[in-house]
């Protein structure tokens, strides 16, 4: 069986990739400079940013994480394929 | 605890039915110096480090799972397809014969992973000295298999991989000088 | 990490020793690598930045531990 995925979710995926990277590269700074504001700041815009990129994903690609609404009331759509390895 | 979320850290693409290269990822996966290693090291020494430094253990423990995630995928999706005989060419003939297809915790020459690759001696400055050694192994590792590889979607992703051992270990040398530093005296950069 | 450079290089060779007797034709220069995070010290805050893509791409956020690799030897391939 082929499934192909529709360029749209990549296109998401990338720019949750980019948002979240940005996060764990300010977190890891974080951990060693923990009183530098302006990093602080950025931090907190970008944890802001990666939750909106994530709930318009999920509206269009079911739940990226535990906790997240399943926005399909009914099936559960988190045990559905693709998972990371697949795409 | 720990929560999952469905995506890689970084894309994973491979453009080359290789499964060579899966053999050699294999030293990543369960490897003396792989990201299994890493992971465990790092979140095991946490519990007994002063509390300055707990938060960058507890991430860059955590960001290692992700890396461990990767490379299965590259090693999935090199090995899903293969036959017996295409995987016996590859050198992955013994491997067949005890997993099938299956991942296995081993590194690239088959040895099974142990906790002894694992350090955890208690002092602070000799764990994180481990540690920053641990990243430059584990950089120095993926130069080599980038030089034996030809795939560029996977050099791609694995270049992301080495880039990361830098970060990490810039970070464990700053959590020494942190640990270094005199009580009550402010940092100079 | 006291030592902040201001330029370094991330690469270094040798060449190394070879005997009349050894059976293999030289390799030449011997690369090893020493990247950024040697030179750069505790880091200073406010560093230049990549944008979130170019970031993620290069895998780090600050250009100045960004350290490209290849294969050194590649030209030697038959």
């Amino acid at each position: 069986m082929v499934k192909t995925l529709p360029n749209e979710y990549y296109l998401q995926m990338e720019e949750i990739q980019a948002a979240d990277f940005v996060l764990i590269e300010l977190m890891l700074y974080l951990d060693t400079h923990p009183t530098d504001t302006q990093a602080i700041q950025q931090y907190n815009q970008f944890a802001q940013y990666s939750k909106q990129l994530k709930r318009k994903f999920e509206s269009s690609f079911g739940p990226m994480q535990q906790g997240s609404l399943n926005q399909t009331l009914d099936f559960w759509t988190w045990k559905s394929s693709p998972w990371p390895w697949q795409i | 605890m720990w929560t999952y979320e469905k995506k890689l850290q970084y894309p994973v693409k491979v453009s080359t039915c290789n499964p060579t290269l899966a053999k050699f990822l294999m030293e990543q996966y369960g490897g003396a110096d792989g990201e299994l290693a890493a992971a465990l090291r790092y979140l095991n020494q946490r519990y007994t480090i002063p509390e300055k430094v707990i938060g960058l253990l507890t991430d860059i423990g955590t960001e290692e799972f992700a890396h461990l995630e990767m490379i299965a995928t590259m090693i999935y999706k090199l090995t899903k397809d293969a036959t017996p005989d295409q995987l016996r060419e590859a050198g992955l003939g013994e491997h067949y014969v005890a997993h099938d297809s299956a991942l296995f915790y081993s590194n690239a020459a088959g040895v099974p992973f142990t906790a002894a690759y694992i350090q955890a001696k208690g002092d602070p400055i000799a764990d994180l000295y481990e540690d920053i050694a641990a990243e430059e192994k584990a950089r120095a590792t993926y130069q080599w298999i980038i030089d034996m590889s030809d795939d560029p979607d996977l050099n791609d992703s694995l270049r992301f991989l080495r880039e990361r051992e830098i970060i990490h270990s810039q970070r464990f040398r700053e959590a020494v000088e942190i640990l270094k530093e005199e009580r009550d005296r402010k940092k100079v950069f | 990490m006291e030592n902040h450079p201001k330029t370094f290089t991330k690469v270094k060779s040798y060449v190394p020793f070879h005997g009349p007797c050894d059976p293999c034709p030289p390799i030449g220069r011997k690369y090893y690598r020493t990247p950024p995070n040697l030179y750069v010290g505790f880091q200073q805050p406010s560093l230049p930045q990549f944008s979130p893509a170019e970031a993620l791409m290069k895998g780090t956020l600050w250009p100045v531990f960004y350290d490209f690799y290849e294969n050194p030897y590649k030209k030697r391939r038959v």
